[in-house]
């Protein structure tokens, strides 16, 4: 038993806890996603055959879920009705239905342990008055397990629970009949919820208290766990595939095992230790996604426990915690969801009141139903996150998509009162003539089933209702307050006393008003800055810092997505509200909205005065000074922060409804806490004594002023804050004239700045409201010292040790002393190289020496460079307290692998075309190519010509092919001349976010390779629009090999605490190569906090996917690369120590080209005709490709050398050996020797490999593309026309991708001539179907298809119509067809849909041609070229960011203007005769290649169709057409003057 | 940064020097300066660089970025503030400087048009006087402790005016009777006009320093007395010894070092007389002036306007590559280029590769030089290469012959641990902007000597 992971474990013998222990994993890290779905029997009749299809839907999402080698699956579970009847078959005589409850028990195997368990249970039933009836051992086939899944494998036994005979029975549960508005709790239900939550807690408690290595703790405590004890539904779960459900448990199979609903689950957990427990469903519901909020919701839900008490289930205080602990964020949804149910909420009410939908302006929803949203969320932030989410209490079923409807949800109905809603379609065969409608969940929409009055309803109906439960709209508008309509006739003054001296003591900068302030004061936005980070850790450096800058925003990165909050703001808020919570908040009541509403949370000097002075309905609030005397030092810090927290918790027992930290009064005496420090102390010190929620905490500190440091304070607890240092610096720069702008104006930038910088850094983590992210700490920090983070910040790990109190104290004393002594504000040199100034690694010497030494090719004088990088007077990084134990006995040089070998470990960093001169970009291609290394083509594209040209004999092509969110340029062809494809999830500088290439920058050439047009601005969007979790990313890489089968596919992820966890997954997706980038990084162009602020250090990334990695025997199956200020030989050696096969140098070639570090590339104004598109300055490009090569060959040589004096042959022999690394701290200041390199340093205990030994790529096999290429052999081999016909199920993924490869690798971009392979499909075709299919294919699908169909389609035509024999009052453009996100990165091709469409579709089309039915949200999103026809219903955001291309919708109602996102578009009559032909024209050809109706309907009545027709231009697009037309015009007019 | 784009539109616009038909006949400076407008524009043309080579290359340290981005927006107070905050005298180096950080600019690499730095900070540091920016800081707070600092030069003033704003109670001693050294003995009132030094010393004055002129102070003294009647001593008395030229002839008249005629035609200029016999003066004569560094060029300056007939310039090196790039010192360091002075463009013979091989005279006085042409050839063990023999010896005709070739960098005692050298003292003859490096360097350490 050696993967288990125990919480507040000191001293154990087994592998994980010593883990947790040592190095740098830890459980909290855990992720998964997963397949769902759900069969119900809407008339609620019960029989076997539900329970098989429900088992065979399971089965046909295999692929969903995750399997490790041993065949140990991540999870998989069902849950059913109580089989009744198979019970009493059993031979327990249990009363009769609803009168008894029953469940599974895991329970450990240990027969001491299990009777102790025992013997709780029963204490604790009995004690409720009942009795364990019976207990039934439940059959078990244990051989269909995978090793791993065997080794922790709990006894499973069956629980019984009933009244005693004597007592009768409570009176049948209310709600019977159908009003699902009020609770389905029977009695009878609460009680074993209480038992539950009792033994749960009783059992948790003995593990704790056991002797480490008693039975309780490898099988005990996590041994035990109950699956559900109810009277209506039962759940069988474990650690299995979705196979091996049916067959570990026999009862499944039984024909008297009957059920009239069905729920499944499948897991992919991101690494390889799953648990039996955390298997899905959980009590009441089953969730595929991820909770991006759940460190917030979890706790708040503490926070909340002291006001949760409620008339159903009495005192809770032996019900918590709420939460259980160690469990998934979906177990901790499913807890809290249970216990509002179990508090009287109905299901519906309770899932509207945790996964809310937006309900700012841009949602269509009814006022009173905002009304009720915005009444609950002054009781719960909401459970955010990519969510599809199926619940059932056992009579009703219900499914809910989160607010974004990032996972895909599809039903069927049939005639037969069958319903099928799963992650996929198809899952399920159907007679085409029994299907009744097809459709989706939709964002934020709930979907309940009765299936005891065999009722549907839908969200229009339930939210209806549940919105006139209560007068919710008058309740707010009599009790809450909005602030912005409170006015006060006081002046408030903005500039502060002292106001220089306060600016050194708040540690402010030149740099910090010049390039920050103020360009957030003029143009209400942060600041972009460039080229990456090179300055040393807060932890390193020897000024004194603010507190923020030891931490760093965490950010989504695969198992959810980032959001875009400019182009989808619809779903973002600020609001918050502030207040004293009552202690009664699940009654509904007025009185619980008696808050403040904010509308942001900065607040300006007049507002907080105004908030302090609210008299008025009973608000109070009261003023606590953060500041420590200075004299008595770290001490006197401690005792201010313990008088803080007491004080605040004074304070809410006077009943204050906020409080504000203030440290506007530090005086000569008196230096200010920081402000960080102390709103953390406190927020976790009122929550350790239950009084939090009752109280708000608003911040007033001068040291505020970046974004950064707002989202900090808002992440550790602050409501709101007042920086007001910063606006003292706003008025001084209006009355000096230095900004020209009024101070309100100045102001209101400002605020906005911020505003925009938090929902960019909410929206990094996927989170959309700011209500989810305050106390949702959603940081890391580096540097902080593991006592001060578990004492003050509520966090039990520090990855690298750090500073205490005592550091903080001194560098507080420090600044406030340097106040007095400085006379003009310093620029310290954050962003601009200073001799004075903060430390870079990159420098003028280090910069000039090293051009010098390439462009020479002299070894000596790179050596030379080498060693001043090495020996810097100061540690900037983390490895420069590292070096390497040299060997008694050096290997002979000679025997050291070579230096050809060694330069193919090094990589040039992906830089996008677009951002570098094309002149720089062919330069590091030449460069590596001639070396036999990788070049990486960046995210832009590469012209296709350089495929195959070659400079004296070598290639132009990168052999690394960047895909990322945006997929500029990348087509079929892009794609099969890749040797290694890389998936771009993450950049260091600015993780979680999409970019923009403004339309100045955006030329012929680089028009030309990202498929867009001249002048067009061109938006990367946050995430991937096909990854928004584990199995997507397995998807994508299936599609990516399926294209180029001989590629290896890499995935390239950025440094931040729980990589390694995300690199587990990303290797159990069966990607090749993972690379862990360093948030030093260089960037093109990047939010300046964003740079500094966002990811860690490659260093402790690298040093925990390798140590996760090799925990879970992944190791050697997947390459790992790390980049981040890599630059000499020895940096090359300590990362390959801590587990680094391959290298990424980007920043040190392009200052080898020429580069000087100027830091504009954003500007365009590259001097050195770098990173530029201007023609002019492109003449200044110096570099060659010489000097890279020179520069690697020198590099290998180093390594070489420092391989002998190791005593090793070659680099693969150290890598991972960080036995090897010596920590040399001679010289380090008292800062530095905080720093705790033991669990970076940390090598896990195995005899598992170290390092990569595989191939450099695995093939996939056995699709169905096998067998289509040999019957379109004639075709792609000599253009004959073919036409084939197959049968397609859900399971045949990417199809004709393959194919496409193969004809794209062959005829490239021209693909066949139209119509050459015709193939024609039926059924229901799984994920990216049609993926990247080139010209010359022809595919006809009749039937459905799952998510990504058409993804990056390049030429290819697909249609799909509904089954032939559909029944009659099947009308297809009702009817869902097609999933989400079709056509995503769509390059040109055509696409005809008969019927509507999900979310997304065609984002990011740059050229392709489609017709559809209806879309759900977000359609047409980023698109910059090509036609979209939509004839029918859209969803919210159309055309969002969409810059060029038309879209026509068909829109009789004329609603669509509500529905359009109108920032970058335009709408318009199809007035014009070229646009009528072009809509006309296209809806033939629809009609053409699906019959549908709807278009036929349209063609016969065209005139009367078109008026209703409107026209969607993109505004960038429609000047550039203006001016192509004038342009043409200015020729016709010179061509007849020459005439003339 | 003002204008991004700035650099790509606007060329580098200097100054330039007043006609030659003007200046020659006088003694004013030559250089000319730009107007407000124009200024203002050469300074948007800095690109506040991510690693600001000049600022790197610059002695002191100099933010140009920062208070070139000030002039452009107009703030000339502001900038007046930045420059100083690392100069305490850019009415110096924004005259005479080399500019090391307009080598170093990074527009210098591609199209050697570089920022015009050093015009700038003159036309800060002017405009700070103008505009009454600078009064003198009378509120010191004095700590009780006595700094000497001997020699009134570049890197004792820089020093003496950082310890005295520290609180220090500094007395400089000078051995002529004017402060500023070779500021106002060695380089010519056309390139630096004495009223400038005066301005900075009234100043100094004002602020506190106390200044004892014809006090020589032998090294002895330093050890005994200075360093027990002040708290510490720095000794910036420069390089007082010229490289002499041990050839047969030298003892005639007519050959002399440069500085005797330099330093005695700036004294001429602030009103000092001398005897005809002690007069050095190029009036009339065929100028010689061997060594082809700056001070030789000082020479031919003050030669054309002491009214020369004629004046040739000899070196014994090769001629420096010419065209802005060295190969042998690359970007960002300093070229080691040709050089044309105003000086030269006033008409001047320049030769290289010749030696000299002796003075030839008719009673005692200077009638021509022999020299010859030479060549410089590797040394096969390394080192300074070897020179041999090339054409034949010529003479070339002279009445007056100037040594400029160098100085030589003094040997030094063993002090006491509170004497401090800095400057040309410490580390040879080398730029002023190195000299006041040294000396703020120097104050600096003797501050942290004090306050251990």
């Amino acid at each position: 038993m050696s993967y288990l992971c125990t919480r507040n474990v000191s001293n154990n013998s087994n592998n994980m806890t010593n883990c947790k222990q040592k190095g740098l994993y830890q459980c909290d890290y855990e992720h998964d996603a997963c397949g769902v779905g759900m069969v119900v029997n809407i008339h609620g009749g019960k029989s076997h055959d539900l329970v098989d299809n429900a088992l065979k839907v399971l089965e046909n999402m295999e692929h969903r879920g995750a399997e490790t080698r041993d065949k140990t699956g991540d999870g998989a579970g069902i849950m059913l009705q109580i089989p009744h009847e198979f019970i009493l078959l059993q031979g327990i005589p249990v009363p009769e239905k609803g009168k008894y409850g029953t469940g599974l028990v895991f329970l450990p195997k240990d027969e001491k342990a299990q009777q102790e368990i025992l013997s709780v249970m029963i204490e604790e039933i009995e004690r409720e008055g009942l009795q364990l009836m019976h207990l039934r051992a439940v059959p078990t086939n244990p051989e269909v397990l995978g090793a791993a899944a065997r080794e922790v494998e709990p006894d499973i036994k069956q629980i019984f629970v009933t009244y005693p005979n004597s007592l009768t029975p409570d009176p049948s549960p209310r709600g019977e009949g159908s009003d699902y508005l009020h609770s389905n709790v029977s009695e009878l239900d609460r009680k074993l919820y209480i038992i539950r939550k009792r033994i749960e807690n009783r059992v948790e408690a003995l593990a704790k208290a056991s002797a480490p290595l008693s039975p309780w703790r490898g099988a005990g405590g996590e041994a035990f766990y109950i699956c559900s004890l109810s009277t209506k539904n039962i759940i069988y779960k474990g650690m299995l595939t979705s196979g091996q459900l049916r067959r570990y448990f026999p009862d499944l199979s039984n024909d008297y095992f009957t059920s009239g609903l069905a729920l499944v689950h499948s897991r992919f957990s991101t690494n390889t230790f799953p648990k039996w427990k955390l298997a899905q469903p959980f009590r009441l519901l089953a969730h595929n996604g991820e909770i991006n909020t759940i460190r917030g919701n979890r706790g708040w839900m503490k926070a909340r426990e002291s006001v949760l008490s409620s008339e159903a289930l009495g005192d809770i205080k032996d019900l918590c915690p709420i939460v259980q602990e160690d469990m998934s964020d979906s177990a901790s949804l499913d807890n809290v969801f249970e216990f509002l149910m179990l508090s009287g909420l109905s299901l519906p009410q309770a899932m509207a009141i945790l996964v809310p939908e937006s309900f700012n302006d841009k949602n269509p929803i009814s006022e009173d139903l905002k009304a009720f949203y915005e009444y609950h969320s002054i009781l719960m932030e909401p459970w955010d996150g990519p969510a599809a989410l199926l619940f059932s209490d056992g009579r009703y079923a219900g499914g809910m998509l989160d607010r974004n409807g990032l996972r895909p949800s599809r039903y069927t109905i049939t005639k037969q009162g069958m319903m099928v809603v799963a992650s996929e379609v198809g899952v399920m065969d159907f007679e085409p003539g029994d299907v009744v409608s097809k459709g989706r969940l939709q964002p934020g929409k709930i979907l309940l089933i009765d299936t005891q009055e065999g009722k549907i309803y839908y969200d229009g109906e339930i939210k209806e209702q549940l919105a006139k439960a209560h007068p919710y709209r008058e309740w707010l508008n009599e009790n809450r307050v909005q602030l912005e309509k409170l006015k006060s006739g006081r002046h408030i003054e903005n500039s502060v006393s002292n106001f220089e001296q306060k600016l050194v003591t708040f540690g402010f900068g030149q740099e910090d008003i010049d390039k920050t302030i103020v360009p957030m004061a003029t143009a209400g936005q942060e600041p972009v800055a460039a080229m990456g980070n090179d300055t040393p850790l807060a932890v390193i450096s020897d000024r004194p810092q603010v507190l923020f800058n030891y931490f760093r925003q965490q950010f989504a990165q695969v198992t959810n997505p980032a959001i875009d909050p400019i182009r989808e703001e619809l779903v973002m808020s600020l609001t918050e509200y502030i207040g004293a919570v009552g202690t009664n908040i699940l009654t509904p009541d007025a009185s619980n909205c008696k808050m403040v509403r904010l509308p942001q949370p900065v607040l300006t000097n007049t507002q907080l005065d105004i908030l302090c002075n609210i008299r008025y309905k009973g608000f109070n609030t009261k003023k606590l000074s953060i500041f420590f005397e200075i004299s008595k030092g770290e001490e006197g810090l401690r005792q201010a922060l313990d008088d803080l927290c007491h004080q605040a918790e004074v304070s809410v027992d006077e009943g204050v409804n906020y409080i504000i930290l203030s440290d506007r009064d530090i005086d000569e005496t008196h230096a200010a806490i920081p402000s960080l420090l102390a709103v953390s102390a406190v927020h976790h010190y009122l929550i350790s004594v239950g009084k939090r929620v009752q109280t708000a905490l608003i911040v007033e500190s001068g040291e505020i002023r970046e974004v950064m440091h707002a989202a900090l304070l808002l992440g550790y607890g602050a409501s709101a804050l007042c920086p007001y240092m910063t606006f003292a610096i706003l008025d001084d720069l209006v009355k000096k004239h230095k900004i020209q702008e009024e101070y309100a104006t100045a102001e209101k930038n400002y605020i906005k700045a911020v505003d925009k910088g938090l929902k960019k850094i909410m929206s990094k983590m996927g989170i959309s409201t700011i209500r989810s992210y305050r106390g949702a700490k959603i940081f890391e920090s580096i540097g902080l010292s593991e006592d001060l983070l578990r004492r003050y910040f509520g966090t039990e790990v520090s990855t690298i040790g750090g500073v205490g109190l005592k550091e903080i104290a001194r560098d507080a004393i420090r600044l406030h002393e340097q106040a007095t002594e400085q006379t003009m504000l310093q620029n310290q040199g954050q962003f601009a190289w200073r001799k004075d100034g903060i430390k870079h690694a990159w420098n003028p010497e280090t910069i000039a020496q090293l051009q010098l030494a390439t462009r020479q090719g002299n070894y000596e004088k790179f050596k030379a460079w080498a060693k001043i990088v090495d020996e810097k007077e100061s540690p900037i990084f983390i490895r420069d307290f590292f070096k390497f134990k040299k060997a008694a006995k050096p290997t002979p040089i000679d025997e050291v692998e070579p230096v050809e070998s060694i330069v193919k470990h090094f990589v040039t960093g992906a830089m996008s075309f677009g951002a570098l001169s094309i002149e720089a970009h062919e330069a590091l291609a030449l460069a590596m190519n001639k070396l036999g290394a990788r070049s990486n083509t960046g995210e832009g594209g590469e012209d296709n010509a350089r495929y195959h040209t070659e400079v004296d004999g070598v290639s132009l092509s990168s052999k690394t092919k960047q895909i990322a969110s945006g997929r500029f340029g990348v087509t079929a062809e892009y794609l099969v001349n890749a040797e290694e494809i890389q998936i771009k999830v993450a950049q260091g500088a600015k993780p979680g976010e999409g970019g923009q290439l403004p339309g100045f920058k955006v030329n012929e050439i680089i028009a030309k390779t990202r498929n867009a047009i001249p002048g067009i601005s061109l938006i990367s969007p946050p995430p991937h629009h096909d990854i928004y979790s584990i199995e997507d990313l397995a998807q994508l890489i299936f599609d990516l090999k399926n294209i180029n089968p001989t590629a290896a596919v890499s995935v390239k992820l950025v440094a931040e605490s729980g990589v390694g966890t995300i690199a587990a997954g990303v290797a159990k997706a069966k990607a090749d190569l993972i690379v862990i980038s360093g948030a030093e990084g260089g960037t093109g162009a990047s939010p300046a906090s964003s740079m500094r602020f966002a990811g860690i250090s490659p260093e402790i990334g690298l040093a925990e996917t390798q140590q996760t990695l090799v925990m879970n025997g992944l190791r050697n199956q997947v390459r790992l690369q790390t980049d981040g200020q890599l630059k000499t030989a020895k940096d090359v050696i300590i990362m390959a120590m801590l587990g680094a096969d391959e290298f990424s140098f980007g920043t040190l070639p392009l200052i080898v080209l020429g580069c000087v570090m100027m830091r504009k590339c954003n500007t365009n104004t590259c001097p050195m005709g770098v990173a530029t598109q201007n023609p002019e300055l492109r003449k200044h490009f110096e570099g060659r490709a010489e000097y890279v090569v020179n520069f690697f060959t020198f590099l290998a040589e180093q390594v070489r050398e420092y391989l002998s004096e190791m005593g090793v042959k070659s680099l693969k022999e150290i890598i991972g050996r960080t036995e090897l690394i010596e920590v040399d701290t001679t010289n380090a200041t008292d800062k530095q020797k905080t720093i705790d390199f033991a669990r970076l340093l940390h090598k896990p205990e195995t005899d598992k490999s170290l390092y990569w030994d595989r191939g450099a790529f695995t093939k996939v096999t056995g699709v169905k593309d096998e067998e289509i290429i040999r019957a379109a052999e004639k075709a792609i081999n000599d253009g004959e026309e073919v036409t084939l016909d197959y049968a397609i199920k859900n399971t045949d993924r990417a199809v004709a991708t393959m194919l496409s490869g193969v004809i794209a690798k062959k005829y490239g971009e021209a693909g066949l001539p139209d119509n050459t392979i015709n193939i024609k499909f039926k059924g229901s075709a799984g994920q990216s179907f049609g993926a990247f299919a080139v010209h010359g294919l022809n595919l006809k699908l009749e039937g459905e298809c799952n998510d990504y169909f058409g993804k990056g389609l390049s030429g290819g035509r697909i249609s799909i119509l509904p089954p032939a024999r559909s029944g009659e009052d099947f009308h297809a453009e009702e009817n869902i067809i097609a999933g989400n996100t079709g056509l995503y990165g769509a390059t040109s091709g055509e696409l005809y849909i008969n019927g509507k469409v999900g979310e997304r579709f065609g984002v990011r089309n740059s050229g392709a041609i489609a017709v559809i039915e209806g879309a759900g949200d977000h359609c047409c999103e980023y698109m910059t070229g090509g036609r979209v026809v939509v004839l029918g219903k859209t969803g919210r955001n159309f055309a969002a960011g969409m810059s060029g291309g038309v879209a026509y919708v068909y829109d009789p109602d004329h609603s669509f203007d509500y529905f359009c996102n109108m920032d970058m578009v335009e709408l318009g009559l199809i007035e014009d005769s070229v646009s009528r032909k072009e809509l006309l024209e296209l809806i033939r050809q629809h009609y053409l290649h699906t019959g549908s109706a709807l278009a036929g309907r349209m063609l016969d009545d065209w005139q009367r169709y078109v008026v209703d027709f409107i026209q969607v231009v993109p505004i960038e697009y429609k000047r550039v057409l203006q001016e192509e037309q004038n342009r043409k015009l200015q020729e016709k007019i010179a061509n007849i003057q020459r005439d003339y | 940064m003002g204008n991004p784009k700035a650099f790509l539109e606007i060329h580098r616009q200097e100054a330039g020097y007043r006609p030659i038909h003007d200046r020659i006949h006088d003694f004013g400076e030559v250089e000319q300066t730009l107007s407000t407008r124009e200024r203002k524009l050469q300074a948007s043309r800095c690109m506040d660089c991510g690693v600001p080579f000049c600022h790197w290359a610059c002695p002191l340290g100099n933010k140009a970025p920062e208070w070139n981005d000030a002039l452009y927006k107009g703030d000339w107070e502001l900038a007046y503030h930045l420059l100083t905050s690392t100069n305490p005298f850019p009415e110096f180096t924004g005259r005479i400087c080399p500019a090391l950080c307009e080598k170093a600019c990074v527009l210098s690499r591609f199209n050697h048009e570089p920022t015009t730095n050093r015009e700038d900070e003159r036309a800060i540091i002017e405009a700070a006087f103008r505009e009454g920016y600078i009064q003198p800081h009378t509120q010191i707070e004095r700590n009780g402790k006595k700094v000497a600092v001997i020699g009134a030069g570049p890197a004792g003033l820089a020093a003496a005016n950082d310890l005295n704003l520290m609180g220090y109670q500094v007395t400089v001693f000078e051995k002529n009777e004017a402060a500023g050294g070779l500021l106002r003995y060695g380089i010519p009132n056309f390139k630096l006009n004495k009223a400038i030094i005066d301005r900075r010393i009234r100043l100094l004055e004002a602020e506190g320093i106390e200044f004892k002129y014809n006090s020589t102070v032998s090294s002895d003294a330093i050890s005994s007395q200075f360093s027990s009647q002040f708290d510490a001593v720095i000794l910036a008395s420069g390089t007082p010894t010229a490289r002499d030229l041990k050839a047969p002839g030298r003892e005639l008249k007519g050959v002399h070092f440069a500085l005797e005629l330099l330093s005695q035609q700036n004294r001429v200029l602030a009103g000092m007389e001398f005897s005809k016999d002690e007069r050095v003066t190029a009036k009339g004569k065929d100028v010689l002036v061997i060594g082809g560094g700056d001070t030789g060029s000082d020479c031919i300056g003050t030669a054309h306007r002491q009214g020369c007939k004629s004046v040739t310039q000899i070196e014994i090196m090769p001629k420096p590559v010419e065209g802005p790039e060295d190969p042998q010192n690359p970007w960002p360091n300093w070229p080691r280029t040709l050089k044309t002075t105003s000086s030269h463009e006033e008409g001047c013979t320049r030769r290289w590769n010749i030696n000299t091989l002796e003075f030839l005279g008719e009673n005692g006085k200077l009638t021509g030089v022999k020299v010859q042409e030479i060549d410089w050839k590797p040394n096969p063990e390394g080192g300074r290469p070897i020179m041999v023999e090339k054409g034949k010896p010529e003479i070339i005709k002279a009445e007056l012959v100037l040594l400029a070739m160098g100085f030589l960098k003094p040997e030094h005692p063993e002090y006491p641990d509170n004497v401090f050298v800095c400057g040309d003292s410490l580390s040879g003859a080398s730029l002023v902007v190195r000299a006041m490096a040294s000396g703020r360097q120097t104050a600096q350490k003797v501050d942290e000597f004090l306050k251990r």
